[in-house]
């Protein structure tokens, strides 16, 4: 893994990834938007509605990875020190919070028609609007100190406190009852939704990862030369009473 | 092991830069234990206020009294009808063991149909009869066109599932024949 610690090395590996993700992100979504949009089937019970699916569950999927992520970004800040981890964990947060705004927003529009409410707090809701605020919170915090790394430091414990609800997500719906139903794709026998519309599904997840490694690519490059800014302009602090000394 | 050990020691500052990683990975270890045991054993204690809703079997094991409570299970087939006032139904939620008859007066969602899952609101009524101040509809995790639902039908493949589960009385379809068996009867 400290083969990656390098931030040189970074920069030449995502100087290859970034074009070829930001390319699948694009063909993806307006292949995973034609076939979810119009040549998927509509649903037996929800007609047309269930074409929400299409957007909410590649974005709760994706609230749920970019979350998991920054947990073991943030173990390899803790423990080994990784330069880069921090770096990641910063860059990627604000992207977990859209996907999980986009999830909650969708979820709420696709609740009121289906279930007759915008909103209600079972399980599983309550524990994604619990993840969503982990990600402001996050983002906050890391931003309240004076000394970064004191930040960064902070910002690692609160993610590993917050990784508890991961599971709490994804198995509430096995663990209590809750008026969002149990899961359709990852369960032990299989999935329960039919093959014409898992496709479009699949290719919406693959637009929104895409989407992520490229914009989370461009954010870890730009806090990178923030870094390198901030430390030649203390170089140049530093430099500069011996300057005036000199003149 | 001594081999590791006398390595380690040549190079005094690489063993305890190594320590010190291992120490901090234990202690990051542990301290993700300990939240998540303190999280299963909160979460499990309060199960009953975390469910959404409870069963049929739930109300019948334990009756809420005055309360307001959350049935939910699916609208028994054939047992919709509209009262005389035109604007109240009443229907029966079953988990297929027990069956609640509910009144609700007011619109109800567009998925709400009999064999579909429902969670009502409301109070149980002197009479037994649940009172519902809402009544919201749950579908279940299965996704498909409508020409395979209308197959599967045909086939006699199509069970609706029963959403949730007894929170109260966890195996009430295990446990009534065996209480019957061992207790009731000499």
């Amino acid at each position: 893994m400290h083969r990656f610690a390098n931030p040189a090395r970074f920069q030449r590996l995502a100087a290859v990834i970034l074009p070829w993700a930001a390319g699948i992100a694009v063909l993806a979504t307006l292949a995973g938007l034609w076939t979810g949009l119009v040549t998927s089937p509509p649903d037996y019970q929800q007609g047309d509605t269930v074409r929400i699916m299409y957007v909410h569950v590649p974005a709760a999927w994706m609230s749920l990875f970019v979350y998991t992520t920054m947990a073991a970004a943030a173990v390899a800040a803790l423990v080994w020190r990784h330069p880069l981890a921090e770096v990641y964990a910063r860059a990627a947060a604000p992207l977990g919070a859209g996907f999980t705004a986009i999830c909650l927003i969708t979820g709420s529009l696709w609740g009121e028609p289906m279930w007759g409410t915008w909103w209600v707090w079972d399980a599983r809701l309550t524990s994604v609007l619990i993840l969503f605020f982990l990600y402001l919170g996050f983002m906050a915090l890391v931003n309240a100190f004076d000394d970064p790394t004191r930040g960064a430091k902070a910002g690692s414990i609160l993610l590993l406190v917050g990784v508890v609800n991961v599971p709490i997500i994804k198995f509430s719906v096995d663990w209590w009852n809750t008026l969002h139903q149990p899961a359709s794709v990852l369960r032990l026998d299989g999935p329960t939704i039919y093959g014409d519309m898992l496709v479009p599904l699949f290719i919406m997840f693959a637009a929104f990862k895409a989407y992520f490694i490229a914009v989370v690519i461009v954010r870890m490059r730009a806090e990178l030369a923030a870094r390198k800014v901030q430390a030649m302009r203390l170089t140049q602090a530093a430099r500069a009473p011996e300057l005036s000394a000199a003149e | 092991m001594r081999a590791v050990t006398r390595a380690a020691m040549a190079v005094v500052g690489e063993e305890s830069e190594m320590t010190r990683k291992k120490r901090r990975l234990y202690v990051v270890a542990l301290a993700l234990l300990g939240l998540g045991s303190a999280a299963a054993l909160t979460l499990s204690a309060f199960e009953e206020n975390i469910v959404f809703f409870f069963s049929p079997s739930d109300i019948v094991a334990q009756p809420p009294g005055d309360r307001n409570v959350r049935l939910g299970g699916l609208v028994e087939e054939g047992s919709v009808r509209k009262l005389p006032d035109g604007i109240s139904i009443a229907f029966r939620v079953t988990d297929t063991v027990n069956a609640i008859p509910v009144t609700y007066t007011g619109i109800v969602p567009d998925l709400f149909r009999e064999g579909q899952g429902v969670v009502a609101e409301g109070k149980v009524g002197p009479d037994g009869v649940f009172v519902a101040r809402e009544v919201l509809a749950r579908h279940d995790e299965n996704y498909m066109p409508p020409e395979v639902a209308d197959a599967l039908k045909r086939a006699g493949h199509f069970q609706p599932e029963v959403p949730g589960r007894s929170v109260i009385a966890p195996s009430a379809a295990q446990a009534a024949p065996q209480a019957t068996s061992t207790l009731e009867r000499p």
